[in-house]
């Protein structure tokens, strides 16, 4: 039976160590998801050799109030949920703060346990701690647990079992006279609720608390003549009367209970604060750190096992080690220059770099350095052009074809080295071991395993970043990070701490966005989600590359641009999305702990890391695999020669997807790209952004003029990501309204923009359309009307959020 | 009215009283800055703001525009 189950909630301020004692209560026993409805972590777990414990792990709060949504979380389980009872850790060595938040647990009528971690270095610093002492004035149990070593925390977890069981509920701590009298007659008024909650219900209405359930809220203005009596007699509101009341009874219960020594000394975290928020050292430190997060993260580690998943694991195979490959290249490269690079060759392609075709210098270079890789590469990009320019007269294709094709005697991979094939390849061979229907085996093997590839792709990059943000956010750097930059984030509605995201966002956007998990703040947080992957992420990359050589010549200009326009975005969206509705009632007070520094633990680090990587995989992973399998039948199912069918070979043109691209291509004709495989390219784009560059070869550009080139990259590089991306939104905002609202978001503003684009630089070039035009001028205006418009900051959640 | 945001850094002010409502008064009394209590005003960021303050032990960062509200002896 559930009810026989003891529930015990832990509760406790950020940084008091209370994730390293619900580690070391639960072990692997954790089971993590989300509170229902908002993006804030849950974590519950069984206490280690009592099956019939659960621990519910709270998101760390300084205090119960009605106005972050980890407060209101926390306040509707301790309520509505009834646990049997709370273990509240308190950080030793900063006990004041911490007994704020014991004092409004004790109200809850609720059997209460608390363990001062860190006691020991408290002794170590010469400061004095009378537990017992303590333990007299809260009327409850206090233990001391050392949650780093382990010690006492079994004490603690089997002290909170054993006061739940006895029902021996806290009693809360006494206000002043005047003020236990007012809370003592709307006490009197509550008639329906519940003995053990009378204390706190009638707290909360002293205070004016706006989150109270409705038969109590209805008592308020009854409450109201005894409430502003004693406001008027301590000539202050009701809610500084009671945060002050606490406050001196927590400096009257430890006087006496604990002795600070050394004030005024500088300890060693103050030491190392000095030099990393100092004036002139911050910023350079602050951008070396994220170089580094960057450089190992998204440069060398990631893409490194990135590539190695997408190209060897979920591609044709991977040498060993290493081993094998540089035998391999150069027998490659031994054979392109015998077969392919011939005389004639090589003078046509001098030829065509001669009469300046697109890309034949590319492919020269490549045949110079005697390097297959770019060849094929750059052959593949250009080749074609080759073919088409000058009535054939530079082609290569036709030795090329005959030197690669099928019936070439190329050098194989598993003659060298230690060669593994990778797992599509293996997959392929079981199914024609089988003799599996072409139909089956298409679904597989570019429907699943593709799929599944794209998810894993992501996955080494991401735990390599996870355990760097876990690294900054224990040992304390990560508050800095939000001190240091807070000035010029928050003028867009954003947090200091959402420059790690947007950085991270520049390599891939999917890590990007699950970085934003170390904001605390909820707002600045869904801001985050929603404007990470504006700027240009690595897969785009190609998108704009191509676009700047097919239209621009190669100018110097496109891509920087590129980038401005995904910090405009980010920067305009920020503005304009902190004033709508659906973010005007959060409000987004920046007052922080900024925590000591201290090394955190591997343990620690390597579980984030862990749960955070796993819940991606889990969350994204369905629905990466779902649009990746429609994706596959839209552009497998289609017309061949007026039949509809199932056809491996289909021209993308002729295809269901296809199809699509041709009934939607009105949609962009305002943003002057309504071409088929524009549009194509771009519902493509949600699978993998570089997909945009396969489905839009150079020759497609020949009938698009600059202008709607660069609308068309506008477009694709703001529009809704990839569906990896979307995966990654959709785990963070743990919320089907709030995903819908930011990939609607990101792709109406990528519309606007491109059509602003489009339209007013034909205005200028005088091949516009004055009505375009003028619609357009409104749309800026619009947008300065939504970026200068009055706002006030909200001071009350607005949304229940339950 | 002197404010937080008026005191020096490195000085130490008595908090008078807070002022304004909501979201932000609450959150600033209950991180411990209420009536009596001793701030010091440790340092500003790089950047000018916010403030880094010690307060009943521990450091707290404020933003200026936020710190205006607590009234200072």
């Amino acid at each position: 039976m559930a009810d026989s189950k003891i529930t015990i909630a832990l509760a406790g301020n950020p940084n008091s160590g209370k994730t390293t004692l619900f580690n070391a209560l639960t072990g692997s026993n954790q089971f993590v998801g989300n509170w229902p409805g908002v993006t804030v972590e849950k974590k519950e777990g069984r206490l280690k050799g009592h099956k019939d414990v659960m621990i519910e792990d709270l998101p760390g709060i300084y205090s119960l109030s009605p106005y972050t949504t980890e407060e209101v979380v926390s306040r509707n389980f301790l309520v509505d949920e009834n646990p049997d009872g709370i273990l509240n850790i308190v950080d030793g060595t900063n006990l004041e703060r911490n007994l704020y938040l014991t004092t409004q647990l004790l109200e809850l009528g609720i059997p209460v346990v608390v363990a001062v971690n860190m006691a020991d270095l408290i002794e170590k610093n010469g400061d004095k701690i009378d537990l017992k002492k303590l333990s007299k004035e809260l009327g409850v149990e206090v233990i001391s647990i050392s949650a780093l070593k382990g010690t006492g925390i079994m004490e603690a977890a089997e002290a909170a079992l054993k006061a739940a069981e006895a029902k021996k509920n806290a009693k809360p701590i006494k206000f002043a006279k005047d003020v236990e009298g007012a809370l003592t007659d709307i006490e009197g008024l509550l008639g329906g609720v519940p003995a053990h909650l009378k204390r706190w219900f009638a707290v909360k209405l002293f205070e004016r608390d706006d989150k109270l359930p409705e038969n109590v809220a209805a008592l308020a203005p009854k409450a109201e003549e005894i409430i502003t009596k004693i406001e008027n007699a301590h000539d202050d509101d009701s809610e500084s009367i009671i945060t002050n009341e606490r406050y001196e009874w927590i400096a009257s219960a430890l006087k006496g209970t604990y002795g600070k020594k050394g004030a005024g000394e500088l300890s060693v975290s103050d030491k190392i604060d000095k030099i990393v928020t100092n004036r002139w050292l911050a910023l350079p430190i602050f951008f070396c750190v994220m170089w580094l997060v960057y450089y190992v993260s998204v440069t060398t580690v990631g893409t490194f096992v990135t590539d190695w998943t997408n190209d060897g694991l979920f591609g044709d195979g991977y040498y060993l080690f290493g081993n094998g490959r540089e035998e391999y290249t150069e027998a490659m490269n031994e054979y392109y220059a015998a077969n392919v690079w011939t005389d004639e060759v090589t003078a046509n392609v001098q030829k065509a770099a001669d009469a300046g075709i697109t890309g034949a210098d590319e492919i020269l270079a490549a045949i110079e350095d005697g390097d297959y890789e770019a060849f094929d590469e750059a052959y593949g990009f250009y080749g074609a052009e080759l073919d088409e320019k000058a009535d054939g007269a530079y082609s290569i294709s036709d030795t090329v074809d005959t030197a690669l094709g099928e019936d070439a005697e190329l050098p194989a991979n598993e003659d060298y080295g230690n060669w593994v094939p990778g797992v599509p390849v293996l997959v392929e061979n079981l199914l024609d071991a089988i003799n599996c229907n072409d139909f089956l085996k298409s679904l597989i093997l570019d429907g699943i395993i593709a799929g599944v590839g794209a998810v894993l792709g992501f996955v080494p990059q991401m735990f390599v970043l996870f355990a760097f943000l876990a690294f900054l956010e224990s040992c304390g750097y990560m508050a800095r990070i939000a001190f240091v930059m807070d000035r010029i984030f928050r003028k867009f509605g954003l947090s200091g701490k959402s420059f790690i995201p947007v950085l991270i966002g520049t390599g891939c956007g999917v890590p990007g966005v699950m970085a934003s998990r170390t904001i605390e703040n909820e707002r600045d947080r869904r801001m985050t989600i929603m404007t990470t992957t504006f700027i240009p992420c690595g897969a785009k990359l190609p998108i704009i590359a191509l676009i700047t050589s097919a239209l621009f010549k190669g100018a110097s200009w496109v891509a920087p641009s590129a980038y401005f326009l995904g910090i405009g975005a980010i920067i305009i969206s920020g503005i304009i999305l902190k004033k709508t509705k659906m973010f005007a009632g959060d409000p987004a007070p920046f007052v922080m702990e900024l925590p000591a520094y201290h090394w955190p633990t591997v343990g620690n680090i390597l579980r984030s890391m862990w749960e955070r990587g796993w819940s991606f995989i889990k969350k994204a992973g369905s629905i990466i695999l779902l649009s990746s399998i429609v994706i596959w039948a839209g552009s497998t199912f289609g017309w061949t020669d007026g039949a509809f069918g199932w056809n491996p070979d289909l021209e993308l043109e002729d295809s269901v997807l296809g199809a699509f691209g041709n009934g939607i291509k009105w949609i962009f004709a305002p943003l002057g790209f309504d071409d088929i495989k524009a549009t194509i390219a771009t519902v493509m784009g949600l699978v993998a952004k570089e997909e945009v560059v396969g489905v839009f070869g150079v020759l497609d550009f020949e009938g698009l003029t600059a202008l709607a080139g660069y609308a068309f990259l506008a477009f694709n590089l703001l529009c809704a990501p990839c569906f990896a991306a979307i995966g990654a939104i959709k785990r963070e905002m743990n919320s089907a309204k709030w995903t819908w609202f930011a990939i609607g978001y990101q792709c109406l503003l990528a519309y606007v923009v491109a059509f602003i684009i489009f339209q007013l630089g034909s205005l200028v070039t005088g091949a516009g359309n004055i009505f375009g035009g003028i619609i357009a001028i409104a749309l800026v205006a619009g947008i300065i009307w939504l970026l200068v418009r009055p706002y006030k900051e909200a001071t009350t959640l607005q949304t229940a959020k339950a | 009215m002197k404010t937080l945001r008026d005191v020096a850094i490195g000085e130490t002010a008595k908090v008078k009283r807070l002022h304004g409502e909501g979201a932000v008064k609450r959150r600033i009394m209950d991180m411990g800055i209420t009536k009596g209590v001793e701030v010091y005003v440790r340092k500003v960021a790089p950047l000018g703001d916010p403030l880094e303050l010690t307060v009943r032990g521990y450091e707290l960062s404020l933003r200026k525009d936020d710190a205006q509200m607590v009234e200072v002896e």
